[in-house]
């Protein structure tokens, strides 16, 4: 079964990718999108990730059932849509993937610092990724219902809007710079206006993605790292507060949008 | 749920918004405040936020910390909202007078051919470039120059026919070599890059996408 989705993955992936990178998406992605729906690649993370939350690992060698996501332990049905959230134990905002990693350490033994030290789709990181694929699947087709009443939220999302509009690095770019408008485009690349909640809910209910040009599955947070190297600042670290912020920000303005979890990209 | 949650926040930003008085494009301005009070806050959550951009970053390859810290420009058009004309103006003065004129005075002798090529390349700067040096310009990323490219953002405003349809005027050609080293020495919060002033470009770089954008062989001009 896990071999046969692969082989149709790469299939897809050879099919599409090579045109894409010659023609602007704009003109056949519907299409495409379209001819995914009832297979997303993303489907193999999942997969792997529903055996990851099951599997007894680390040096504790437990499983995640009894990680909470902020609906009770081992909850993961509609869990990504209320996420970001403030988490009482911790004394944080967590997005999933912070509160994952939370879970990976408490439950099994599994040192955050690997993670935070690791790279994208590597290691530990990678797995969490698949953790990722696996939770927002169960939230695909909800409407996002992040609640921002905690005065932590409250702050979170005003650091993130003030970063949003932060100006900084060798080409002066802020979020704003290439997301603060409607209708514009990088090269052929539509860019929504994150500063509406339409342009928010755009990006943030369409990852964490499978890259159909690159046959990967990113994360949000590998979304924001992405980004943060186009805006040429120094690398965010992972799960830091910048990225929080920004999250609690993109979320709270998608609120009520449905999430079409996981998104299938260029 | 989701909007009973969400309330008490937009009413924040609302009022924030009028008592600023000052919504531009619907959006509400962070960095505008009109009582003392909502001013103190301000500055207080702006340096959590200076503080934030350093602690959750790390230098990587030619990526230094250094570019967390803004300089008076960056900061001054770090929020939704311009800031005052009078401070434009200021800005703009200092940023005029940071721009390397050539030398000898002469704004010519580059190539259209290496123009079209810096124009085309966006890549550069990112903590995965090996060097500083040989930055592409990243122009199509947010122009339309030759009209055969279709494939042109539009953060920018069209340059298709530049010289042709301006001319080469003393004062076209002059503007438009500032306007390549020093964007903001003309809008202060434009949104294009400071290629010379940033040392994105060198002035033989810069030499060329003059030709590029002037010379009556160049596809622009077409
Ligand atoms: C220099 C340009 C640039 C800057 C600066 C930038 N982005 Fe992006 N962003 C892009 C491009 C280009 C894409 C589309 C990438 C793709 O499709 O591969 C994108 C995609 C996104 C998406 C996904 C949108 C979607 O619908 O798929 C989000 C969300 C996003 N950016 C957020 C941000 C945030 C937050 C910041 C600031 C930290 C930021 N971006 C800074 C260029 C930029
Ligand atoms: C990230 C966006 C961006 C990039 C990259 C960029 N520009 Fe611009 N450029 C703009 C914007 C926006 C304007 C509009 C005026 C303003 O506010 O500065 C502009 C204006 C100009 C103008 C003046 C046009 C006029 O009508 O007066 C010229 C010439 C120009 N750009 C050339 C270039 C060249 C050449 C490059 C590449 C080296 C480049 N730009 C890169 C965004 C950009």
């Amino acid at each position: 079964m896990k071999r046969k989705l692969m082989a149709a993955a790469i299939g897809v992936t050879a099919a599409f990718a090579a045109p894409l990178a010659f023609t602007s998406e704009e003109l056949n992605f519907d299409a495409y999108r379209q001819m995914l729906a009832d297979g997303n690649p993303a489907e193999l993370f999942e997969m792997e990730g529903e055996e990851l939350w099951v599997t007894a690992r680390g040096p504790k060698n437990a499983t995640l059932e009894q990680c909470d996501l902020g609906l009770g332990p081992g909850v993961v049905e509609g869990a990504a849509a209320q996420l970001p959230r403030y988490f009482a134990d911790t004394g944080k905002v967590q997005d999933l993937e912070s509160r994952l990693m939370h879970c990976m350490e408490t439950l099994q033994g599994i040192p955050s610092g690997e993670i935070i030290g690791g790279k994208f789709r590597q290691g530990e990181r990678g797995k969490l990724a698949s953790l990722v694929a696996y939770v927002v699947t169960h939230s695909k087709g909800k409407p996002i219902a992040v609640d921002v009443s905690h005065p932590k939220m409250q702050d979170m999302y005003a650091m993130g809007e003030k970063v949003f509009f932060y100006r900084t690095g060798a080409m002066d770019f802020s979020c704003a710079s290439c997301h603060g408008e409607d209708g514009k485009r990088i090269r052929a690349t539509h860019l929504p206006n994150i500063t509406t909640n339409k342009g928010a809910a755009e990006g943030w209910t369409s990852w964490p993605a499978y890259r159909v040009s690159n046959s990967q599955f990113w994360t949000f947070q590998h979304r924001l790292w992405d980004c943060f190297r186009q805006q040429r600042t120094a690398e965010p670290v992972f799960a830091s507060d910048v990225t929080i912020a920004l999250s609690v920000f993109l979320a709270a303005k998608s609120n009520g949008y449905e999430a079409q979890w996981p998104g299938v990209k260029r | 749920m989701s909007k009973k949650a969400i309330a008490p926040l937009a009413l924040t930003v609302v009022l924030a918004a009028l008592l600023a008085g000052c919504v531009k494009h619907g959006h509400y301005a962070p960095g505008a405040s009109a009582t003392p009070a909502a001013g103190a806050a301000d500055q207080a959550l702006e340096a959590r936020v200076e503080e934030m951009m350093l602690t959750s970053f790390k230098a990587t390859g030619i990526a230094s910390l250094d570019r967390q810290v803004r300089d008076e420009v960056q900061k001054a058009c770090s929020s939704p909202v311009q800031p005052d004309a009078e401070t434009m103006r200021r800005l703009e003065e200092g940023q005029m007078a940071t721009i390397q004129w050539p030398s000898n005075g002469d704004f010519t002798g580059g190539d259209w051919k290496e123009g079209a090529r810096i124009a085309i390349s966006g890549r550069g700067l990112t903590w995965t470039d090996a060097s500083p040096d040989n930055n592409g310009g990243g122009c199509y990323n947010c122009h339309a120059m030759d009209p055969g490219e279709v494939s042109a953002g539009t953060i920018g405003p069209s340059l298709v026919g530049y010289a042709r349809l301006r001319g080469n005027s003393e004062e076209i050609v002059r503007y438009t070599w500032g306007k390549l080293w020093n964007a903001k020495a003309y809008n202060a919060c434009s949104n294009m890059p400071r290629n010379g002033y940033g040392k994105i470009l060198t002035e033989t770089q810069i030499r060329h996408l003059m030709a590029y954008l002037f010379d009556p062989a160049s596809p622009v001009n077409k």
